[in-house]
């Protein structure tokens, strides 16, 4: 037992400090993915809510593809994909061999994924929302714009929160899906561990226990999200 | 389109699909089978029994399905010299079998929780009337309540089966030839992306092909209750209709 807590400790002699790092990418992958995510769902949604034929079927499209699609599938398209797309731009004007980062590359492939099921998060709260609400805005005199961030945005966050804290959790673990682009997220820091230490099963437990610790943390913030964004609304005995 | 490739991968790739379908379609039933045990427990008077479940279903739910596979596949090695004298290693030293292990687990964590809410979902007058009728109380769950569960369940579980297609790829980094496998081989060997976008193609038309017949068969299932006429959203609710 002696022997295992030695192999976690932090410094030179133990994985703690690795591990930790690769923890904190992979809480910084999530958090940076999240309002990428977030910005283009909302406007896949606005898209399907739309009344252009075009851009319906252009949202639907693109939350058909992205939500059918293994986000693993998904990451390496966009991973070996974007690389040659990109080498072929630069390769116009110089022949510099360009390189996507795996971090860039995780980070459009997980906001791709996450705002293919966000649109149909909002796209349930746009329908949520009376059309009482449009028409007292209008005899308002608000402008349209104004109504969807005075009048609209307001309500559609409520509505969207719990489907929106139930895709966040499932962000932060497809982010483990990065380390096979050889990205050094916490599964592939404990990947390294255990290639040298050999003891796999303790090092995979302990990861998922980080895992499970950052879900666990999340609840409670989603908790006082959804509390302050009610904060509004009486509540029912 | 590049038909030289498509004449060397095509076949290994359609085969690699057959893998997937394989993977997920035994996962599933031996996570359903799994399933119903943990959902009671979670339903259960017990203390103990409540606990355990829901500690499994959180484990399984909270952690990454690939950090589960590793756990599995990688960290049974560590276990060899018992689960050889268990009779037991031959399941954990092959990934296909490692890889049918983690995802039936997985899968059993959530489509408990389908269950536990579906079950939940049935009034509770319905299991009084039952009783009042004379009916015994595992009569009343298999005639009463489990009926009604299960249309309330039907469209989760079919988002369950959708996820699972998904997630199976995932095998391939633990060197299983499904779908993926197979793809990620044929790249490696190929450096053409389009086998990439085939494969795109191909689990699209599985998960979309699922998604079509599983909204057949619950409209099917559920034509005894009187099916509303498919509400088309009003116009007037879209933003872009607020006149400035």
């Amino acid at each position: 037992m002696q022997d295992l807590l030695d192999l976690v400790q932090f410094g030179p002699a133990g994985w703690g400090d690795e591990i930790a790092a690769g923890a904190w990418l992979t809480i910084r992958l999530a958090i940076a993915t999240l309002p990428f995510g977030l910005a283009v769902g909302f406007l896949a949604a606005l898209a399907r809510n739309s009344q252009s034929r075009w851009l319906v079927g252009l949202g639907n499209l693109f939350t058909t593809v992205f939500r059918g699609l293994p986000e693993l599938l998904t990451l390496f398209i966009i991973y070996y994909g974007g690389q040659m797309l990109l080498q072929q731009v630069v390769g116009l004007v110089s022949d510099t061999h360009v390189e996507v980062s795996s971090f860039v590359a995780g980070f459009v492939a997980l906001g791709l994924v996450f705002s293919g099921y966000a649109s149909e998060v909002f796209l349930g709260a746009f329908r949520n929302i009376g059309r009482g609400q449009y028409e007292a805005a209008d005899a308002l005199g608000l402008r349209a714009v104004v109504t969807m961030r005075l009048v609209i945005l307001p309500q559609l966050l409520r509505l969207a929160l719990p489907g929106l804290a139930n895709l966040w959790l499932v962000l932060l673990k497809d982010t483990s899906l990065v380390s096979v682009i050889a990205l050094n997220d916490l599964l592939r820091e404990t990947q390294v561990a255990v290639g040298a230490t050999k003891q796999p099963f303790f090092f995979y437990l302990i990861a998922c226990l980080i895992y499970l610790a950052l879900s666990i943390v999340s609840s409670f913030g989603i908790a006082g999200i959804e509390r302050w964004s009610e904060r509004g609304y009486a509540r029912a005995a | 389109m590049n038909l030289d490739l498509l004449a060397r991968y095509g076949q290994r790739m359609l085969e690699g699909l057959l893998v997937t379908v394989e993977l997920v379609a035994i996962s599933i039933a031996l996570g359903a089978l799994l399933a119903l045990p943990v959902a009671l427990a979670r339903l259960s008077k017990g203390r103990l029994w409540r606990g355990l479940s829901f500690g499994y279903v959180y484990f399984f739910r909270g952690t990454p399905l690939l950090a589960q596979v590793f756990l599995i596949y990688y960290g049974s090695g560590q276990f060899r010299q018992a689960l050889t004298a268990a009779g037991l290693w031959w399941l954990f030293r092959s990934p296909f079998y490692a890889c049918l292990l983690a995802f039936s687990l997985n899968t059993a964590a959530y489509q408990a929780e389908i269950m536990r809410g579906a079950i939940r979902s049935v009034p509770r007058g319905q299991s009084e009337a039952a009783a009042a009728l004379g009916l015994r109380p595992h009569q009343t769950f298999i005639k009463v309540i489990v009926p009604q569960a299960m249309i309330v369940a039907l469209r989760p579980f079919g988002n369950e089966i959708v996820l699972m297609i998904k997630g199976s790829a995932v095998a391939a980094v633990v060197t299983v030839f499904d779908l993926m496998g197979v793809t990620r081989l044929a790249f490696a060997r190929s450096f053409d992306i389009s086998v990439y976008v085939w494969a795109a193609v191909l689990y699209l038309m599985l998960v979309e092909s699922l998604r079509r017949g599983w909204d057949r068969l619950e409209l099917r299932m559920t034509r005894h209750l009187g099916r509303p006429a498919k509400a088309a959203p009003p116009s007037g609710l879209s933003p872009g209709a607020a006149p400035a």
